[in-house]
């Protein structure tokens, strides 16, 4: 309903643009803001690197919640948004690594490589930003045209992307599991919707 | 194999704490005054000038004279700087009033500290229900410089006021069969939110121990003070344990039980993730907590764009002190 409300089809498509582009900046603003007047406690690198991972996690949520949506709602319009999404959840991760390796690794080169190599969680974690940079490169449309059905195979990396971001957060659990629990019941939602629609159109198929 | 920076304490340095307090208590007896009265080793307390900005914490009417009466005990203090009052009462772990760092100072301003009693139970000749202020009575307070190294590979340098556990327990009368030490927190779901949630990996209430020779060990302290204050709510007020060679996990907050038991107790972490979390939990930088490493820690506070990263000491720096208490111990075997 709320929805319906904003009338999607009603927005000029630039002012939509506009929005998806500049919504997911304002927790970055935000950050920057808390930083900047020294609200962000006694250990603010540990504050910035939590933030800037919950916030690559609640994107690439969205970015998963596209089709599942479009489908459900009919709203064709939001597929145009989705690269952008994804674009940003991108860029969520790069700005969560390099906060860890500047502000808590300080990128002393030992400690980088005793991380990367010994920390379960800092592995997966840094595997799930690896995956992710191939499909930011093939984002473009010219390169869609150009990988066409390979295309779509590529990009069902997002799911082992998003199993890896999972296991990474789960693997992070200490006095509680409120979070994890939310963020893995909405993924399986998410992953739940696809296997099945797979389903269904497979048994139209073999109808 | 240690590698160390200069160790702050050395044992010829340490004077029995029962001799320390009887000095000191004879020389103001025969002052005739609670004005200072400084024995070697002790020096008076900086009056600290805390921000105007940041919450006091004065503590109850009976705990004043002790506070005002007490003195740093020099050579049980790490002469590193302290890391700044506002970061220290707003940067806790302590479950019970929330997950985040800063949770605690916002959500215990409301904890009812006083009166509090606390039980001493178990293996004692005189077990009962004290107030709070009849246990302290008979204890000069002191303070002690201690580096606090969390499990989480972050650390702080911190000026407790208290006294040493030891002292407590022994007019207890700890009977022939006391091998073990368990405390016990608070358990108060309307005052803890904490302990109302639904998605806790921690059993409730909060309990930790240490073994007998542990809790006599002259380093291991009773906090009922900060900074020159009394114990804010959120650093576990108004009565924790400290042992600064130990994980922060160890240094139980807002004591309500102290039992003395024949076998080793269940410890709350150890319960929750034994493989990770050991009975002793002494520092040691040669031991990995299995999901990241020990081997170095940030000092708090810290710059964003130099952080602050220290080697992180065995024992935390008080192996001269401590280490005796394991010899012929497997380190790696007992984390």
């Amino acid at each position: 309903m709320v929805l319906t409300g904003i009338r999607a089809t009603a927005l000029k498509p630039y002012v939509l643009w506009w929005l998806v582009f500049l919504l997911p900046l304002l927790p970055l603003a935000w950050l920057f803001e808390q930083a900047w007047s020294m609200n962000l406690g006694a250990d603010p690198a540990q504050a910035i690197v939590k933030f800037t991972g919950l916030w690559t996690l609640r994107l690439l949520w969205i970015t998963l919640a596209v089709t599942p949506l479009r489908r459900i709602f009919h709203w064709g319009w939001l597929q145009r948004y989705r690269r952008m999404l994804g674009l940003y959840t991108l860029f969520y991760a790069m700005v969560h690594l390099l906060a860890f390796a500047t502000f808590i690794l300080g990128w002393r080169p030992d400690l980088l490589l005793r991380e990367l190599s010994e920390r379960p969680y800092i592995v997966v974690g840094s595997l799930a930003f690896l995956l992710l940079i191939p499909l930011g490169i093939t984002s473009t449309r010219g390169m869609q045209r150009r990988l066409g059905a390979r295309w779509v195979k590529l990009h069902r990396l997002v799911y082992v992307i998003a199993l890896l971001a999972m296991v990474h957060f789960i693997w992070q659990i200490r006095s509680s599991f409120g979070d994890q629990l939310l963020y893995g019941v909405i993924l399986a939602a998410l992953l739940g919707y696809r296997i099945w629609m797979r389903r269904n159109s497979l048994k139209r198929k073999s109808r | 194999m240690l590698i160390k920076r200069r160790s702050p304490i050395k044992s010829s340095e340490i004077t029995p704490e029962s001799v320390y307090v009887n000095r000191r208590r004879f020389l103001q007896g025969l002052a005739g005054t609670t004005a200072l009265a400084l024995t070697e080793g002790a020096s008076a307390i900086p009056a600290y000038s805390l921000d105007k900005d940041q919450p006091q914490y004065p503590g109850p009417d009976w705990l004043q004279g002790a506070l005002r009466d007490s003195v740093r005990n020099e050579a049980f203090s790490s002469d590193e700087k302290p890391a700044p009052y506002g970061n220290i009462i707003t940067h806790n772990n302590f479950y019970e009033f929330g997950l985040g760092k800063q949770d605690p100072s916002r959500k215990a301003q409301g904890f009812k500290t006083d009166p509090w009693k606390v039980e001493i139970a178990g293996e004692v000749n005189k077990p009962g229900v004290y107030n709070l202020e009849d246990l302290l009575r008979p204890h000069a307070l002191e303070e002690r410089i201690y580096r606090l190294r969390c499990v989480e590979a972050w650390s702080m340098v911190i000026p407790w006021m208290g006294f040493p556990l030891g002292d407590l327990l022994k007019r207890f009368e700890p009977t022939s069969k006391a091998k073990y030490v368990e405390f016990t927190t608070l358990q108060d779901p309307e005052q803890m939110p904490g302990q109302r949630s639904f998605f806790s990996t921690l059993a409730w209430p909060y309990v930790e121990g240490l073994r007998m020779d542990e809790a006599m060990h002259p380093l291991t302290l009773l906090a009922v003070g900060l900074y020159g204050n009394a114990l804010p709510p959120q650093n576990g007020a108004p009565f924790r344990l400290v042992v600064p060679w130990k994980y922060g996990f160890k240094s139980i907050k807002s004591i309500v039980k102290i039992r003395l038991v024949e076998d080793m107790p269940g410890t709350s972490w150890n319960r929750t993730a034994s493989g990770e979390y050991g009975f002793y939990a002494n520092v040691n930088p040669a031991v990995d907590h299995p999901r990241w490493s020990q081997a170095t820690e940030r000092r708090l506070p810290s710059s964003l764009f130099s952080p602050n990263i220290i080697d992180t000491q065995p024992f935390n720096g008080y192996a001269d002190e401590v280490a005796g208490l394991y010899s012929g111990m497997d380190l790696q075997q007992w984390f």
